[in-house]
């Protein structure tokens, strides 16, 4: 009797302060530019790419909040503007970042999202910011449905998609005379992964007009565990061997396969694998051929910005900054150069959203991992220069190098405005600029 | 030809581990007709624990092999802990009422679970691949196998024996299947039943563990792992049928197959078939394939 | 006799309820018009439950209501919220009533986990099926009410908010005018012996299919109102830890009152919202200790707190007299 009477009260007491929580408004936000973050926090994307990013935020956000950052982004904060982040866990998938995204525009008022990794992601949540007519800005994911299948005012996206990453791993192998008569993929099934291996195949078949496809697998998002997967890629014996796997998969997909034969028996292909260097080491086979997305990490190319980022990443945190660190980065330097550009024209206020969308579209600025320029999708979405290179592992120090290192300009791999990115490359890539 | 064999030996390997796991499940329903749904949170906890161990010993200088056994060990006799703590501090509590309350209970202890091993592990993926190297490779069928995976088969063979031996040829085995099969007459007969649940399940999260820890060096650990394995157990568990030995043996390698065979020859319906499988099972022979007679109660 | 709450009452109540949402801030909208569509889906759970019959795959229908509607939505233009919320029950009551009389035969634990069976089934054809998106799923657009389109953004979500729990609200009078019935009655007899109920004439098989087809109805609905407020539909609807956290909702509450499947599918909103803002990786660990708190101290559920049952219950089944006295408190 008097157990079920105190539990009756706590939990009326309980429900009393959670409705008040519920109903409590929250404090009027001072003169601070409030930026939601979104990444992984968890799950089998933090390590590799959602921790990164985070890491890569929270660094930039500092420098910036100094004014340390090189030019052309001595400001402090966005225009003189302190930068106030809220960090939230991509983890738990699409339908809670619909309700998350909600949140955060309308319980915390940011002024901006910036963020998303999966692609799953970034396609439920880009409708909803558009509904309620604030600004998102995409920094991660690849597919490149988002632009391709929908309008969008108030998305961006700051860096390229997959179709840079295949036609880019497609070029080097021409250029570097990989033998690919025969072919084969193992990729995860969503949209990522079929837009990368559709976009890899079409692009294949441009350059390597005899090509054949033999084994094509299609695991599921998170499987962790290859063996039948890599009894029948190392059966088939294809010359080549083409992966868009990323994080843990990648990992788990590396470490038993490598076992089993398969780096001797196909070359591998990896479109986004410079995220699993550091913590596969020597068990990442030598003469892999890799892409990160992007002219990052070990691949960027010497500049002030980049020895800024590269060298302050990784007193930080220990270890060098990877793609995702990279792609944070230039999103965030992207809207600085939003935010300044709308401030300049405006008077020196702080930015209402239509003027930010306003000053990003078509917007062009300079990053650690090259110019970005925002020409496709009516200026939302970016273009950028791309890498591709060999792993081979360092033993003296203790890690893997990235050797036969080529870059691609930006329009010789990225589809030109106005025309969906698999037709290009089938329709023979027309008006790639490539030197 | 070879592309038979491919398949019938990567079904085996994926059943081996499988095996255990659903042994571990099917132990604990037959004794305790829990169902537990925390059971897949048991591989990753022997999963993780192994990782850990092999880590140490290999921070040590001891060999591979050593670490593969410190492994073992370790996560049998945390895992047992666990269990017993489990069993007597928190299901004890809820006997008394619906299966369907202590069904709710393991998913509790599941989802708290899911957050203890990412605040002791952290979210990043682990890895302990010393211990996959052991055995060597073996060329078979055109294909190269990881001894590793290869030796999984005997071993889980090896557990299946023991605990099939354990339950109908030793004393405490047989206390063990009276529990099973009629409760209230093994407590006129004096058995000590809280004694019986308590080392059933303590052996039934052994078992899980140990098919976590003897899979962790071929896979990277991270969250996530449990919810995949709880599903695919109750599949096998469920097609075998509750409570059987046998039944699980059979189901795993079934199971195990079909996820071979679908890959190789269909791959767009490996996720379903399993389920299939098992929502057939369950319409024709609720039961599953190997039923006991139970009298019903009216 | 307990006083039992006049229908007249309880619309009164959805009322005070709907205007309430003019107050709330608009976050807190979105959070209740899930709450509203959960709780739905778990008053289906209880409305079976009462059979002893505990549904783990109601993630089945809620999918089947949900790429229903999305489906129809984006192939017809189709956006009217309450047409929508028709469809989506039609789905889960046409799949309902094709699934329930296969499944009714079993009890327990095997009607448990042939329901967890099916909905793994539908939510491996859905991963699998590229024409629906895969894993990824789809958008659709924003729903109207009778021809009116609401472009604010407040606006819209209040509509919706409003429709989930007028149809919610509703659907828990019915389903509190079920209970008082002599169906609901039979149903209650089901749990306890369903051989003594064939012998007293009635089909204990057609009393369960119908309490299915009604569960599957609700969860149709359900879907359908998920879909409007996201958006955006993937099977994940369809998985098992979805359907799990339905039953959650339906154990929270009990069996004892309607209204406390709404309070129960609040707070859970509530504890999962806040906890992964403040506890980010530590929001599984409160809703499982949670889970836990409950079944131990409140074992009827919440609505025991506001329902004194006079009625001396028989709480232990036929099956486990045994466990029954050994569970009794040393």
């Amino acid at each position: 009797m008097d157990r079920s009477w105190r539990a009756k009260r706590a939990v009326v007491a309980a429900s009393v302060v959670t409705t008040s929580l519920a109903l409590a408004t929250p404090a009027p936000a001072q003169e601070t530019f409030k930026l939601g973050i979104v990444t992984f926090l968890s799950g089998p994307a933090a390590d590799s790419f959602g921790v990164p990013a985070r890491n890569g935020a929270q660094f930039v956000i500092d420098q910036l909040n100094k004014g340390s950052v090189p030019s052309p982004y001595e400001k402090v904060g966005f225009g003189g503007i302190k930068i106030e982040p809220i960090i939230i866990d991509e983890n738990g998938g699409a339908t809670k970042q619909v309700q998350e995204l909600r949140n955060l525009y309308q319980r915390d008022n940011v002024d901006v999202v910036l963020g998303y990794i999966s692609s799953g992601d970034c396609l439920a949540v880009a409708p909803i910011a558009e509904e309620l007519k604030k600004m998102l800005v995409l920094m991660d994911c690849g597919t490149p449905r988002i632009f391709e299948e929908a309008k969008y005012n108030y998305v961006f996206r700051t860096a390229a998609h997959a179709t840079m990453d295949n036609v880019g791993l497609v070029r080097y192998m021409k250029a570097k005379n990989i033998k690919m008569e025969t072919l084969s993929a193992i990729n995860q099934d969503y949209a990522w992964g079929q837009d990368s291996r559709a976009d890899f195949v079409a692009a294949a078949q441009q350059l390597y007009p005899n090509v054949k496809v033999q084994t094509d697998l299609l695991p599921k998002y998170g499987a962790g565990q290859y063996g039948t997967e890599i009894s029948a890629l190392v059966g088939a014996g294809s010359d080549v061997v083409y992966s868009s796997l990323w994080g843990g998969d990648l990992q788990a997909f590396v470490l038993q396969s490598a076992p089993r034969g398969l780096p001797k028996r196909s070359q591998l292909v990896f479109s986004a694998a410079d995220h699993v260097l550091p913590p596969l080491g020597d068990k990442m086979p030598d003469g892999t051929i890799i892409g990160a997305r992007g002219a990052y990490g070990l691949m960027s190319q010497k500049s002030p910005l980049n020895d800024w980022l590269f060298k302050g990443y990784e007193a930080a945190n220990g270890v060098y900054p990877v793609q995702a660190a990279y792609r944070m980065t230039q999103a965030i330097l992207g809207l600085k150069a939003a935010v300044e550009k709308a401030m300049s024209k405006n008077g020196g206020k702080k930015p209402s959203t239509d003027e930010l969308v306003a000053a990003m579209t078509g917007l062009e600025w300079p990053s650690p991992g090259g110019l970005i320029q925002m020409k496709l999708a009516d200026g939302h979405q970016a273009i950028q220069p791309i890498a591709i290179s060999r792993t081979k592992y360092n033993p003296d120090l203790k890690r893997v190098d990235l050797v036969d290192i080529q870059y691609f300009a930006a329009e010789c791999v990225n589809p030109p405005p106005g025309v969906k990115s698999i037709d290009w490359i089938k329709g023979g890539m027309q008006g790639a600029k490539c030197n | 030809m070879n592309f038979f064999l491919t398949i019938v030996l990567d079904g085996l390997i994926q059943a081996s581990w499988l095996f255990i796991v659903a042994l571990g499940l099917t132990l604990v329903f037959g004794v305790l007709k829990i169902l537990n749904i925390a059971h897949g949170s048991f591989y990753a906890l022997g999963a993780y624990i192994a990782a850990s161990a092999v880590t140490m010993v290999a921070a040590w200088g001891f060999s591979p092999g050593v670490g593969f056994i410190a492994m073992l060990v370790s996560v049998a006799l945390i895992a047992a802990a666990v269990g017993l703590l489990l069993e007597r501090g928190l299901l004890k509590m809820f006997y008394g009422r619906d299966e369907v309350v202590l069904l709710l209970v393991t998913y509790a202890v599941f989802l708290i679970f899911e957050d203890v091993t990412k605040l002791i592990w952290g979210v990043n993926p682990i890895y302990a691949t010393q211990p996959y190297e052991l055995f060597g490779n073996l060329e078979f069928a055109g294909l190269y196998y990881v001894g590793y995976d290869l030796v999984l088969i005997p071993i889980s063979a090896v557990v299946g024996f023991a605990i099939w031996f354990g339950l109908n040829r030793t004393v405490i085995g047989k206390i063990v299947l009276a529990v099973i099969h009629n409760e209230e007459m093994s407590v006129s007969m004096g058995v000590r039943v809280n004694r019986v649940y308590a080392i059933a399940f303590a052996f039934g999260v052994l078992l899980a563990a140990l098919a976590g820890a003897l899979t962790a060096p071929k896979i990277s650990m991270q969250p996530g792992l449990s919810s995949d394995v709880i599903i695919l157990s109750f599949a096998i568990v469920v097609i075998g049928g509750l409570g059987s030995v046998e039944g699980a043996a059979v189901g795993a390698i079934l199971v195990g197959l079909a996820r071979a065979a679908s890959v190789h020859l269909m791959p767009q319906a490996e996720l379903f078939m399993i389920y299939l499988i098992m929502a057939a099972v369950l319409m024709f022979r609720p039961e599953g394939l190997f039923k006991r007679e139970t009298a019903r109660r009216i | 006799m307990k006083k039992d709450l006049h229908p007249l009452a309880m619309i009164a109540l959805i009322a005070g309820v709907t205007l309430f949402g003019r107050v709330l801030p608009t976050w807190t909208l979105s959070l209740a018009t899930i709450a509203a569509s959960n709780a739905l889906i778990a008053l289906g759970i209880v409305v079976l439950a009462r059979t002893g019959n505990v549904s783990f795959g109601q993630g089945l229908f809620f999918a089947a209501g949900g790429y229903g509607v999305a489906l129809i939505a984006n192939a017809w233009g189709l956006t009217d919220a309450v047409a929508q919320v028709i469809i989506g029950a039609a789905c889960g009551g046409l799949l309902g009533l094709v699934v329930g009389p296969l499944i009714a035969r079993y009890s327990g634990i095997f009607f448990g986990m042939l329901t967890l069976a099916l909905s793994m089934v539908f939510y491996g054809a859905l991963v699998k099926s590229t024409a629906l998106g895969g894993s990824d799923g789809f958008n659709v657009g924003r729903p109207t009410l009778f021809g009116l389109s609401f472009t604010d953004p407040r606006e819209a979500d209040f509509m919706l908010y409003a429709v989930s729990v007028i149809v919610t609200g509703f659907a828990g009078i019915g389903a509190t005018m079920l209970f008082r019935s002599e169906f609901g009655l039979a149903s209650l007899a089901v749990r306890e012996n369903n051989l003594r109920v064939e012998y007293l004439g009635i089909s204990a098989n057609r009393i369960i299919s119908i309490n299915f087809v009604i569960a599957a109805i609700f969860a149709g609905a359900s879907g359908a109102f998920a879909l409007m407020a996201q958006r955006h539909i993937d099977p994940q609807f369809a998985y098992w830890t979805t359907s799990g956290e339905f039953v959650f909702i339906a154990v929270l509450a009990g069996n004892q009152s309607v209204a406390a499947v709404f309070v129960a599918s609040m707070a859970l909103e509530l504890v999962r919202s806040f906890s992964n803002l403040y506890l980010p990786n530590t929001w599984q660990l409160v809703l499982g200790v949670f889970l836990l708190g409950v079944i131990l101290f409140l074992p009827r559920g919440i609505g025991s707190l506001w329902i004194r049952n006079r009625r001396k219950r028989s709480t232990s089944t036929a099956k486990a007299p045994l466990a029954a006295q050994r569970g009794a408190t040393p």
